[in-house]
C-alpha cells in the first residue's frame, strides 16, 4: 500500500484529507470522531475574540440539479459561536489523544497586531500544529473589516500575515478568498508576508435564488436574505483554476497549498494534488454524507497510487501543473473530430440538435437508415467539424462520441509563434472556416 | 368479500399516481431527446419531453397544458394507453437496456393536477356561428367537440346512452381506469361549452336529415357495435355472456346479475378477451380458461396483456375452435374441435373434438361494425365495413360529414380516437370557414395533427459523403 502521509507547509498528517474549517470541525468531540473514521487532519472552525458571534437561522441554502441534491451549498454562518476558552481546551484534549493528526487553528480577529499576537499565542499554547488565517469568509465578518475584507486587499493580507509571523512558532497558511479578479495578487502578498503556504478557496459570494411565491430570497431569515458563501461540487473548477494559477505563477511557484473547494471523491482530491496541493480540505461533502466518506477517500487514493506506481504523495504532487498553460501556447494545428460509434448510439439526437443549433452545423441524420431499424443515428460531417467537443459532452452514453485526433501533417504552431511570424505558417486546418 | 372490498383490493390501479418526489426524480431522468421517438410514437404527438421537463421544473400546470394541447383525452390516455407499444416502447432508454421513462404515470401526474385544482388551460373560441353536431360521446366525439369549441364552433354532442364516455366509461378494464375517472374527464371536456344530449340515438330519435338542417357539419364517432356472434348451437343458454355486457356489469360495480362461476371459458384471444379473463378472475371466478382457435403466437393481444392474464392465473386452450355450447337450460360446457394451422396460414379443422366443463362462457371475438347505421346516415363504407374517409381530412363520402375513431379504423385505441377527433375538428373548421392556416393560438395543436414542429432544425444530410 502506498504511503499517504503528507507534509503541507510543515504541517504533518497521516493522510492528506483534512476537515475544512467549518461546522464539521466545530468541536473536539466531532474532530476526534472524524479522526477515528480516518481523517488525517482538521482545520478548526474559525476562532475569534470573545464575546463569540451570534448566528442567524436559517443559515444554509442549496441548489439541487435533477436528482442530485446539493450540487452547490451556500451559507451565511459566521465564525465559531462558542467561547474561545472552550475551543482551546478541546484543541488541547484532541492533540493529547491524537498526537500524529494535524490540528490547525483557523483564526480571525480584527486587523490589529495585538489582537493577532494574543490569539496566536493562545492557540499555540493549546498545542495546535499550525495556523490558518481566515482572510476568506465573504459574508458578515467582512462587513466588520475581517475575512474577505482582508483577503481582497493584498496590502492588508501581507500586513496581517507579517503580524502573525512575528510570533508564530507553527507553520502559517493563509486562506484565500476567491472573490477577487486575480488570485495571484493575494497569493503573492501572503508569500511576501512570510506565509508558509496558502489554502484555497474559501466560499464564493452568492445569492441562492428568489422564491416565486413570496418574492423574497430563497433560504431567508424572516423574509430577508444576505449574500452568502458558495461551495460544494459546483465550485471545483473555479478552485482548480486558482490553484493552477498559483502553481504556475513564477512568483509563487513552489508555495505549499492546501486545496479546497468542491471535493467529494478521492479523484477530485487527486486533481487538486496533481495541480500542486499537498493536502486537501473538505466541507460540503462531509456535511452531506458524514465523516464516513473518508474511508473511500483514503482507499481510492491508495488504490490509484498503486495502479500508477506512485509510492508517496510527493511522487505526483504538482505533476499536471505545467500542462496548464496560457492560451497563446496552444497548438493551432492540433485537430480532433467527433466520431460517433453507431452501435453505442441510443438515437436521442441531442448531439444533432446541439451541433446544428449551437455549434457548427455538421451532424446529419442520413436519409437512409444506417442499419436495420436504425433511422435516427447521426453522422458527423468530418470535414466541417471544428472539434469543439460539444456533441460528446451532451451525449448521455459513455464512450459513444469520441473526439479523435486527426493527423494534419503540419508542424505545431502556437498563436504566439503565428503572430511573431507576421501571421504566417497557419495551414488552414479547418477548411470550413475559409470556404 | 363484499363488492366494495373486492373492488378496492382486486381492482387496484395497475398504474397508481406518482408522489411529487417520484415525479421529480423520474422527470429528471428524461434526456429531452431531440425530435423524440416518443412524440412520434404517440398518435396525438404530445410533446412528451417538453411536458416532462415542465414537471421537472415544477411547472405542473404548464405540463398539463402541453398534454391537452395535443390530446384532449390526455387524462384517460395516461391510464389506458398501451404505452408499452407506444411512447414508452420507443424510449431511447430501451436501446440502452435501461428502464424507459414512465411517461404515462408522469402524464397522469400532470393531468391529475389540472383535475384536482379544477384548472382548464384553454378557453372556447369566439362564437363563429357555424354549429357542428357530434354523434357519439366516446373518445373520438369528445375530442372533436373539445377542439371545435376552441375554434369557436357551437357544438352539440348526441349520445344514445345515458352515461357518456363511450368505451372509456363502459369498456376499459376497471383496474386501468374507473368509470368515475372517465366521467370526470367527460365533465371537464364539456366545460368548454359543448352541449351533451344524452339518451338521443341518431338514426332513430333524430334523423340525418334533421341534423343536416340544423348544423353546418357533422362528426360521426359512433364506435363499433355489439360483440360478434359465434353462430354455434347453445349460444342462447343462460350463463353465456358477450364480453362487452360482462364488462359493463363489472364497470357498474354491480356483480349480482353475473352470478357465480366455478369455471369460466373466454372465447377469443384479443385484448378484450384478456380483459374478460382478468376481470373474471378478479370478480371471483374459480378457474378461467381462454380458448383460441389458433396458436399462442397468433394471438392479437399485446404481450404485456397476455402476461397480465398469466399472472392472474388464467389457463389457455390453443388450437381449439368452439363448435357448440353444451347444456340444457344453463351452460354446462363447451365442445371444441382441434385445429391445425396450415402452411398458407389458413386453419384446418381436425377430426378430434373434446368437451370442457364450465358454468360460464364469455364471447370475446371482436365487435361488429355498425354498417346498418352508417348506411342509414348515408355514409360510404370501405371493404372492411368501416366508414370510408379521406385519411388526411377524415371527410366521409357525404359532404360536410366527417368521421373518426373505432368506426373508421375497425377498433384501435382511445388515443387513436382522440387523434382522429382533433384532426377532424381542424378540417371541419377549415372546410366551413375556408381557413388554410390556423390562427396563432391554434398553430401549435394543429401542427401536432401531422406530428410536425413549428420550427425545425435543418438536417445537413446533403453534405454527407456518399
Ligand atoms: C373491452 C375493451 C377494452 C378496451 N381497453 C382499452 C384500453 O385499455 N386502452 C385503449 O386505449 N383502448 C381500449 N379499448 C379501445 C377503446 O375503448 C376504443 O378504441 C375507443 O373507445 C374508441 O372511441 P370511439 O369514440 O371511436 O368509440 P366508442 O368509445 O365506442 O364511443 C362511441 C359512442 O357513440 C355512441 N353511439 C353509437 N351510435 C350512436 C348513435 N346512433 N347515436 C348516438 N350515439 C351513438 C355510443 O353509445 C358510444 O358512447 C378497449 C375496447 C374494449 C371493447
Ligand atoms: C456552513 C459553512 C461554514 C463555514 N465556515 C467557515 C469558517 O468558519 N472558516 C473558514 O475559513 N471557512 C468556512 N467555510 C468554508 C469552508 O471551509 C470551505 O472553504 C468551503 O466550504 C469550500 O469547500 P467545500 O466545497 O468542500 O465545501 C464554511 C463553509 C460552510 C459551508
Ligand atoms: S465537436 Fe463540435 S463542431 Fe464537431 S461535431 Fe461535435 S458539436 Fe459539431
Amino acid at each position: 500500500m502506498a504511503d499517504l502521509s503528507t507534509n503541507c507547509a510543515g504541517i504533518k498528517s497521516p493522510n492528506p484529507f483534512w476537515l475544512a474549517s467549518a461546522p464539521p470541525a466545530n468541536s473536539g468531540e466531532q474532530v476526534m470522531r472524524a479522526f477515528d473514521h480516518g481523517w488525517g487532519g482538521a482545520v478548526w472552525k474559525t476562532l475569534g475574540e470573545d464575546p463569540p458571534v451570534i448566528n442567524v437561522t436559517s443559515r444554509y441554502g442549496a441548489i439541487d440539479i435533477g436528482g442530485q441534491k446539493i450540487a452547490g451549498l451556500n451559507n451565511v454562518e459566521l465564525i465559531t459561536d462558542r467561547p474561545l476558552a472552550d475551543n482551546l481546551k478541546e484543541i488541547y484534549q484532541v492533540k493529547k489523544r491524537y498526537p500524529k493528526h494535524a490540528v490547525v487553528a483557523s483564526l480571525m480577529v480584527p486587523c490589529e497586531r495585538a489582537s493577532w499576537h494574543d490569539i496566536v499565542k493562545r492557540v499555540e499554547d493549546a498545542g495546535c500544529d499550525g495556523l490558518e488565517l481566515n482572510f476568506g469568509c465573504p459574508h458578515g465578518m467582512s462587513e466588520r473589516g475581517m475575512g474577505s475584507a482582508v483577503g481582497q486587499i493584498p496590502e492588508y493580507t501581507q500586513r496581517v500575515t507579517e503580524y502573525v509571523k512575528e510570533i508564530a512558532k507553527t507553520p502559517v497558511l493563509v486562506k484565500l478568498t476567491p472573490n477577487i479578479t486575480d488570485i495571484r495578487y493575494p497569493a503573492r502578498a501572503a508569500k511576501a508576508g512570510g506565509a508558509d503556504g496558502v489554502s484555497l478557496i474559501n466560499t464564493i459570494n452568492s445569492v441562492m435564488g428568489v422564491n416565486l411565491d413570496t418574492l423574497t430570497p430563497k433560504f431567508a431569515v424572516g423574509g430577508k436574505g444576505a449574500h452568502g458563501g458558495y461551495c460544494g461540487p459546483a465550485v471545483k473548477p473555479i478552485a482548480l483554476n486558482m490553484v493552477s494559477q498559483i502553481s504556475n505563477d513564477p512568483e509563487t511557484r513552489g508555495l505549499p497549498m492546501s486545496g479546497i473547494g468542491g471535493i467529494s471523491t478521492w479523484s477530485d482530491a487527486v486533481e487538486f494534488m496533481l495541480l500542486g496541493c499537498s493536502s486537501v480540505q473538505l466541507c460540503t461533502a462531509v456535511m452531506h454524507y458524514g465523516f464516513r466518506i473518508v474511508e473511500e477517500l483514503n482507499a481510492g487514493l491508495s488504490d490509484w497510487m498503486d495502479q500508477k506506481g506512485f509510492k508517496k504523495l510527493d511522487d505526483f504532487i504538482g505533476l499536471s501543473a505545467p500542462n496548464i498553460v496560457e492560451w497563446k501556447h496552444l497548438n493551432l494545428h492540433h485537430k480532433t473530430v467527433a466520431k460517433i460509434q453507431p452501435d453505442k448510439c441510443i438515437e436521442c439526437q441531442l448531439c444533432f440538435v446541439a451541433c446544428n443549433d449551437t455549434a457548427h452545423q455538421c451532424i446529419a441524420i442520413p436519409a437512409k437508415p444506417t442499419a436495420k431499424g436504425r433511422k435516427r443515428v447521426p453522422v458527423v460531417i468530418e470535414e466541417d467539424c471544428v472539434g469543439c467537443n460539444l456533441c460528446s459532452l451532451v451525449c448521455p452514453v459513455d464512450g459513444c462520441i469520441e473526439m479523435t485526433p486527426v493527423k494534419t501533417g503540419h508542424a505545431p504552431l502556437t498563436w504566439e509563434q503565428y503572430t511573431k511570424n507576421g501571421f504566417k505558417g497557419y495551414k488552414e486546418v479547418y477548411k470550413r472556416m475559409h470556404s | 368479500m363484499a363488492d366494495n372490498d373486492l373492488f378496492r383490493v382486486r381492482f387496484q390501479e395497475l398504474k397508481p399516481a406518482m408522489r411529487p418526489e417520484e415525479a421529480h426524480l423520474e422527470s429528471s431522468r428524461c434526456l429531452y431527446c431531440y425530435d423524440a421517438p416518443c412524440i412520434q410514437a404517440c398518435p396525438t404527438h404530445i410533446d412528451v419531453p417538453r411536458f416532462i421537463k415542465q414537471i421537472a421544473s415544477k411547472n405542473v400546470e404548464g405540463s398539463g397544458k402541453t398534454i391537452l394541447e395535443a390530446n384532449a383525452l390526455g387524462h384517460s390516455c395516461a391510464r389506458v394507453c398501451p404505452v408499452e407499444v407506444l411512447c414508452e416502447g420507443s424510449c431511447v432508454y430501451l436501446a440502452w437496456h435501461e428502464k424507459p421513462i414512465e411517461i404515462a404515470r408522469l402524464q397522469r401526474y400532470a393531468t391529475d393536477h389540472l383535475h384536482e385544482n379544477d384548472l382548464e388551460p384553454f378557453k372556447p373560441g369566439k362564437d363563429n356561428g357555424k354549429p357542428v353536431a357530434v354523434i357519439g360521446a366516446g373518445p373520438a366525439g369528445l375530442s372533436c367537440a373539445y377542439y371545435l369549441r376552441r375554434l369557436g364552433h357551437p357544438v352539440t354532442v348526441f349520445e344514445k346512452q345515458k352515461v357518456p364516455g363511450g368505451l372509456n366509461s363502459h369498456g376499459v378494464a376497471e383496474y386501468k381506469m374507473t368509470q368515475e375517472t372517465s366521467l370526470d374527464e367527460v365533465k371537464k371536456l364539456l366545460e368548454l361549452g359543448a352541449k351533451l344530449e344524452d339518451g338521443v340515438e341518431i338514426g332513430k330519435d333524430v334523423t340525418a336529415a334533421l341534423l343536416e338542417k340544423k348544423f353546418s357539419a357533422v362528426f360521426v364517432g359512433i364506435g363499433l357495435g355489439p360483440t360478434n356472434r359465434l353462430n354455434v348451437p347453445g349460444e342462447e343458454l343462460d350463463g353465456v355472456w358477450d364480453a362487452l355486457s360482462f364488462i359493463w356489469h363489472v364497470k357498474r360495480r354491480k356483480l349480482a346479475p353475473l352470478g357465480k362461476s366455478e369455471t369460466t371459458i373466454v372465447i377469443g384471444a384479443g385484448n378484450t378477451s384478456i380483459d374478460a379473463v382478468t376481470q373474471s378472475k378478479r370478480t371471483g371466478a374459480g378457474r378461467v380458461l381462454m380458448a383460441y382457435r389458433r396458436g399462442e403466437s397468433d394471438m392479437s393481444a399485446y404481450d404485456f396483456e397476455y402476461a397480465l392474464a398469466k399472472s392472474d392465473g388464467a389457463e389457455f386452450l390453443w388450437n381449439a375452435a368452439p363448435v357448440a355450447i353444451l347444456g340444457r337450460k344453463k351452460v354446462e360446457g363447451v365442445r371444441f374441435q382441434r385445429t391445425k394451422l396450415k402452411k398458407d396460414g389458413s386453419l384446418e379443422l381436425l377430426k378430434e373434438t373434446f368437451d370442457v366443463k364450465c358454468d360460464r362462457v364469455i364471447k370475446a371475438i371482436g365487435q361488429s361494425k355498425l354498417t346498418g347505421l352508417a348506411s342509414k346516415l348515408g355514409l360510404g363504407l370501405d371493404q372492411g365495413g368501416r366508414i370510408a374517409v379521406n385519411p388526411t381530412t377524415l371527410a366521409t363520402s357525404r359532404k360536410r360529414w366527417f368521421a373518426g375513431g373505432d368506426s373508421i379504423n375497425g377498433g384501435k385505441e382511445v388515443v387513436n380516437a382522440a387523434a382522429d377527433g382533433k384532426r377532424a375538428a381542424w378540417h371541419i373548421h377549415a372546410s366551413l370557414t375556408g381557413a388554410k392556416t390556423p390562427a396563432p393560438e391554434h398553430a401549435y395543436w394543429v401542427a401536432t395533427i401531422e406530428g410536425k414542429k413549428l420550427v425545425q432544425t435543418p438536417n445537413p444530410a446533403e453534405r454527407l459523403n456518399g
